[in-house]
């Protein structure tokens, strides 16, 4: 049965114990940071960092608020990344529905951070410089190694309040239409996120005000470029028959893309 | 070939060769076999239980570890409170012990010197106790100007912890006592003695009433005084409950917080004008009690609080007096409390107006007092918008109705004030006046924050107390009989308990467990404990430093330089000790003190000692959480070099102070001679924690209860209140048995153990009827059985049968006269008996309330080094406080690189319109001034602070942790260079939270 975890940003106290859990289990080192006037941090996902609480001030009609949300990977049923990815580096779990990574296997193309509909993966500055392999340098693999040995997640796990609960997908979303409900009384636009969404989402969200005000895509879709690129065809055959050769490719197709890419940004800085 | 995931994770990042490798590979294929084959990541989960050394709210945590090395470290999902879940301090908890910025050898730095040197812990040992010894031989006091005997000496201070655990703390408490040492503080002067001062006097005992769990069973939980999701996380696991039983959650707070942004109701309220605030509340109550009694539990009022007792009534208060009481003597800042009293009827028994009618009575007195507090002018001093503050009045004034519970949890915010006894007090009486005290979901949840703190209240490493609350001897307690005449209290009331009648038990008990053979009768060596006169706390302390009174300091992971009020005084004051003893995890900002920036060590002549302690999950032993569950910890991983636990360091120390009196002589070596202290070499943690409980000295058995303690020196008890805790049946603290109460509300009886006798939920016969029914048969604490004549669910807090019958008494029983203290009769407060809003020490505005602008009885502190601002120069109020991500003083923190990571700097938050007006940017770094010093910070400009609207005028507030220092992996300005040496009336806690400053963009 697919799992997956439901967010109710509305329980949500901001602690970061979901932060700092994702980190002790991965082993994953700290990143230097500095206050900037917020007290949100690191300020962005990284390869150290798989999951982040964003905080939000809002000013709601004289009422104030401060909206706390987790962003991670979103592990999509229909995942772009997992569509464009060359080879197989992303993947679908059959079992539990999310997408696992396997970094070992990057070949540096860059396209799941360009395709990404949540803007999720990134780049991470210490890869392979020479062949751009393990570009991507890390994203939430949903504990999957705690889960298969019927564990919670860790971020699951930590959380004081149940705003993030791990369980059956199902039930998950039974449970976050009958919070919405509960919600809609106080917040007209209480939603349940993920539901449908990309063929459904596996971290769900129950919002209590509209997805983008908490800098989500409202309906957010598998790219058209995605879906036009080829790379399914050639991975299965090129890659499955010639897997030396096509890495190879893939690699080098990854680094000209790299290096195109910084041309552009050395020319957007002139 | 088969590979596993496992195989792939130790691939990960291997490279070009691995990835080409298992590209050959068909994914899906592979992707078969995952549920079964995928091993975790760590090789262990956790196989031994420790409790977090963060906050007070005692979670528990499971540690794995490989080799003696921690590898992993999570919740401990069997734990009532915590149930796996961890906030992000404890999440981070294994950067504590694999840690390379952690102590691993012993240090000291001598006279002048600008390096540590390494030495061994002998001679360290060895050293300090000759340094101890001859400073307190020196300066020996035997008898003080008035001829009367003092055994004491006041040149040694001792400063710490409530880190450590509660046989250390014991053991500190009893060293130092034998020493004949007066000056013995630690934190919780300040950060919870206001809370002992306002509890013991309203309620009888000075503790949160319920337990964390507990928050689940409320209507309605206020917070004031308290950011619980940021400081105590784990407490909104139970609050998010009630919620989703639709309880509201109403936040009162200077600036929005964490907290806030989770409440039903925020009410913003400028800092230090609690007493306002609820007086206007209990105002509201009043009246409404009078319109509309259905909806108040009126058996409650007449019954269980004082409402009908009747006062002197030569009694006079504000009302009258111009914000005084009667009795004040302004030449000595102090009150005769003399007309503060019951009158008493022939029998000597307070007398009663049970129709509420007389002017006399504590109603009457109250109704009149808070008729003062209306809305208008409440909220003119406390600028709180009306409409707000209206609908919090309405919607806590709700759980008046007698099925209905309200609790109030409240922590720094609250009791760091110069007059925060008061302010608690304000909260006391709101509770007695709805029946909110004894009930499941209600109580005053005192939120306490250092992990032992309670425990270290407990066993009173505090000047004014011996452990279980007793009073410390002072001077004209010449003997023990007259120290009992003084101390216990009396009542001729047959319903009244008068739990304190047993005071005697108490102290003869602790005396023969401290000095065993020795204290024989009549007076069971009570000549060897020190005679205190005078202030003895905290910033007594700092001024006695100041004044070269103390020289010698003994500072148990108590971080001063960081955390202590008026910070360029602390610092600059060790300068002027002879010696500093610092058992710590860290090199502390106090440790190094002599090194820090801009002093030139040459010129500092202290020596000091840094010795490496063990962290909590290195070590043994008990600790106590806030809701007074005592909770026993396992050694879970190795510590670092030579770190050992402070209770081998106490040890060591004991053994070598009773060698160098029996072979040198000295200063009144007798109680050092006659000191216990066998719990051999290693030492036993459990032979400690036996010596707190107890032993019946006939038979050597431990004994099961305080209530078999005697008064004739056949009993031992090093703490009459953890009577019980470690008994014939073995480790009580250890208990991981999670069967429910029989009401299923929370209590789990079987986990741990609890002060006082495993009771849960303190003056729970309240709770019922006077039959014995509860008051709320959904969530009851207590119920009366009448066919078997017994109480169920909690240990009853009295054993006596329920008020209808014969036999009975009153629920508060550590009262005198057993009801609970909406007035606080005689000599219990030195600044009223009921409270009244005074304006911080330092306030940009006048008292609107009455023409005394400060708590009249306040000490004030007039060295050097002591200074006021005024509004004109300073007309900004600052408050300190707390985030999640950091911990007090800052060294279980900022040396921990993924909380670094989360909260890296300092800063100071400002309201967008302050921000606009000075010119201050988002992040920009800004300059904070007061009257005592200046720091540097990053400004975090938010909407969460906005202007108060103040009689008219605007008041700006800014806020600013407290956690930074010059140590550390990361460091910055401390915000209690800012702070102040004023202190509560009562407690001298500090008041940290109110003060004047000014802020500059830099």
């Amino acid at each position: 049965m697919a799992k997956a975890m439901l967010m109710d940003v509305t329980r949500c106290i901001g602690c970061r114990a979901c932060q700092i859990a994702c980190k002790q289990w991965h082993d994953l080192p700290e990143v230097h940071t500095t206050n900037l006037g917020t007290y949100e941090n690191p300020p962005d996902l990284s390869a150290d960092t798989w999951t982040r609480i964003e905080f939000r001030e809002l000013d709601d009609h004289g009422t104030l608020k401060w909206l706390f949300s987790k962003h991670q990977c979103m592990h999509c049923t229909d995942a772009a990344c997992v569509k464009v990815c060359p080879t197989g580096a992303l993947k679908r779990d059959p079992y539990f529905g999310f997408v696992t990574y396997e970094r070992d296997k990057c070949s540096g193309c860059g396209y799941c951070i360009e395709f990404c509909p949540f803007h999720i993966p990134r780049k991470d500055e210490h890869a392979n410089k020479l062949l751009g392999t393990g570009l991507m340098g890390g994203k939430c693999d949903f504990c999957f190694d705690r889960v298969s040995n019927g564990l919670e997640p860790a971020c699951a796990k930590a959380c004081p309040t149940g705003a993030i609960k791990f369980g059956e997908r199902d039930d998950l979303i039974r449970e976050g239409r009958q919070r919405v409900m509960t919600l809609k009384k106080d917040y007209p636009d209480a939603n349940l996120y993920g539901e449908q969404e990309l063929g459904g989402l596996h971290m769900l969200y129950v919002f209590a005000e509209r997805p983008s005000v908490y800098d989500f895509p409202e309906n957010p879709e598998m790219p058209a470029a995605a879906i036009s690129l080829p790379i399914e065809k050639w991975t299965g055959v090129g890659l499955g028959l010639l897997a030396g050769a096509g890495m190879l490719t893939a690699s080098v197709v990854a680094r000209a893309r790299m290096i195109q890419e910084e041309k552009e940004n050395v020319k957007e800085q002139e | 070939m088969e590979l596993t995931r496992r195989d792939f994770l130790k691939l990960s990042g291997g490279g070009v060769v691995g990835a080409a490798f298992l590209g050959m590979f068909n994914p899906d294929s592979l992707l078969e076999a995952v549920p079964i084959d995928i091993p975790l990541r760590k090789e262990k989960i956790g196989e031994k239980t420790t409790i977090c050394p963060y906050c007070a709210v005692g979670c528990s945590l499971i540690v794995a570890s490989v080799d003696g090395k921690a590898v992993n470290i999570e919740g401990d999902p069997d734990h009532p409170i915590n149930e796996g879940s961890l906030c992000s301090k404890g999440s981070a908890l294994i950067q504590v012990v694999n840690n390379t910025r952690r102590l691993s050898k012993v240090l000291y730095r001598a006279p002048g010197a600008y390096e540590w040197q390494e030495k061994s812990w002998d001679w360290a040992i060895e050293r300090i106790a000759r340094n101890i010894k001859k400073m307190r031989d020196e300066n020996w006091i035997h008898k003080d100007g008035n001829g009367r005997v003092v055994n004491r000496t006041e040149a040694i201070a001792n400063d710490g912890s409530a880190a450590v655990n509660n046989e250390e703390a014991y053991l500190i408490t009893k060293l130092c006592r034998t020493m004949g040492m007066t000056y013995i503080e630690h934190c919780a002067r300040l950060c919870h003695s206001s809370t002992v001062g306002a509890l013991g006097s309203s309620f009888g005992r000075g503790a949160m009433t319920n337990h964390w769990i507990d928050l689940k069973n409320s209507d309605c939980i206020m917070i004031i005084g308290s950011n619980a999701a940021e400081n105590h996380p784990l407490s909104f696991k139970w609050i998010t409950k009630a919620m989703e039983k639709e309880a509201k959650l109403i936040s009162v707070d200077p600036r929005f917080t964490r907290t806030s942004s989770k409440a039903d109701i925020y009410a913003k309220m400028r800092s230090g004008t609690d007493v306002a605030f609820i007086g206007g509340m209990i105002k509201y109550v009043i009246e409404d009690i009078e319109r509309h009694s259905a909806n108040y539990n009126m058996t409650y009022i007449k019954e269980y609080t004082n409402a009908t007792l009747l006062i002197d009534p030569n009694f006079r208060g504000p009302a009258d007096l111009d914000g005084l009481f009667s009795g004040y003597n302004a030449n000595k800042r102090s009150y005769d409390r003399s007309t503060w009293v019951y009158q008493l009827d022939g029998k000597g028994i307070p007398k009663r107006d049970l129709s509420l009618k007389d002017s006399n009575c504590v109603f009457q007195i109250l109704k009149k007092h808070f008729s003062r507090y209306d809305v208008d002018t409440v909220c003119s001093i406390t600028g709180t918008p009306k409409d707000v503050y209206l609908k919090v009045s309405k919607t806590y004034a709700m759980t008046g109705r007698a099925d209905k519970a309200g609790t109030i949890l409240y922590a720094m915010g609250a009791t760091q004030h110069t007059n925060a006894v008061q302010m608690i007090r304000s909260y006391a009486i709101l509770q007695l006046l709805l029946g909110n005290i004894g009930v499941a979901g209600g109580g005053i949840n005192a939120a306490r924050g250092q992990s032992n703190v309670q425990g270290s209240t407990d066993h009173a490493i505090l000047y004014h107390i011996l452990p279980g609350y007793l009073k410390t001897p002072s001077p004209e307690d010449v003997d023990l009989k007259t120290y009992l005449k003084n101390h216990t209290p009396m009542s001729n009331d047959p319903l009244s308990a008068n739990w304190w009648q047993n005071y005697k038990k108490y102290i003869v008990s602790l005396l023969k467990a401290w000095y065993g053979n020795a204290a024989v009768a009549p007076d069971f060596a009570y000549e060897y404990l020190a005679k205190v006169e005078g202030n003895h706390s905290h910033i007594a302390i700092t001024e006695a430093i100041h004044k070269g009174i103390i020289r010698g300091l003994l500072s148990w992971g108590h971080n001063t330089a960081v955390s202590g009020p008026n910070g360029n005084m602390e610092r600059a004051d060790l300068a002027k000790l002879d010696w500093l003893v610092v058992p710590e995890l860290w090199e502390s900002e106090t440790a190094a003190f002599w090194k820090r920036p801009g002093v030139d060590p040459g010129q500092i002549k202290t020596e000091v000692f840094l010795l490496p302690a063990k962290a909590s999950l290195e070590k043994e032993g008990s600790i106590t959480n806030s809701g007074r569950w005592s909770q026993w910890r396992y050694e879970c991983c190795q510590a670092p070099g030579m770190a050992q636990t402070d209770l081998w360091i106490l040890t060591k120390l004991a053994k070598k102070l009773k060698d160098l009196y029996a072979q040198e002589g000295g200063a009144y070596p007798d109680p050092i001679l006659n000191l216990t202290w066998e719990y051999g070499d290693g030492p036993d943690v459990h032979k400690v924690a036996k010596e707190i409980n107890g032993y019946d000295l006939t038979t050597g058995k431990l004994l099961p209860s305080f209530t078999k303690l005697k008064d004739d020196g056949t009993t031992s008890s090093g703490n009459w209140l953890y009577c019980g805790s470690y008994t014939e049946t073995g480790n009580m603290a250890a208990r991981r048995d999670l069967t429910p109460d029989k009401f299923n509300t929370g209590l789990y009886p079987g986990w741990a153990w609890c002060w006082p006798v495993n009771r849960r939920i303190l003056y729970n016969r309240a709770s019922v009827e006077l039959d014995g029914k509860p008051w709320n048969s959904t969530t009851p604490v207590v119920v009366w059985n009448p066919w078997r004549s017994v109480w169920e669910g909690d240990v009853p807090d009295g054993g006596w049968p329920p008020m209808s019958q014969k036999g009975t008494r009153l629920p508060f029983i550590m009262t005198s006269e057993g009801r609970g203290h909406l007035f606080a009769p005689g000599e219990a407060l030195k600044d009223g008996p009921i409270p009244e809003h005074y304006e911080p020490w330092e306030s940009p505005v006048k008292n609107l309330m009455s023409g005394t602008q400060n708590d009249p009885v306040v000490t004030i502190w007039e060295s050097d080094m002591d200074f006021t601002g005024s509004p004109d120069k300073y007309p900004i109020v600052c408050t300190t406080f707390r985030v999640s991500e950091h911990w007090q003083a800052g060294q279980m923190s900022r040396n921990l690189p993924w909380l670094v990571e989360l909260m890296p700097e300092m800063f100071v938050e400002i309201g967008e319109e302050l921000a606009h007006e000075k010119g201050i940017g988002y992040g920009q770094k800004v300059i904070v001034e007061s009257a005592r010093g200046e720091i540097e910070a990053v400004a975090m400009v938010t909407k969460r602070f906005s202007p108060f609207a103040i009689d008219g005028r605007k008041v700006h507030e800014i806020g600013m942790p407290w956690h930074w220092g010059y140590m550390g992996l990361s460091t910055g300005d401390s915000a209690n260079l800012l702070t102040a040496n004023i202190g509560d009336a009562n407690t001298t806690i500090p008041e940290y939270k109110a003060f004047l400053c000014n802020v500059r963009a830099k």
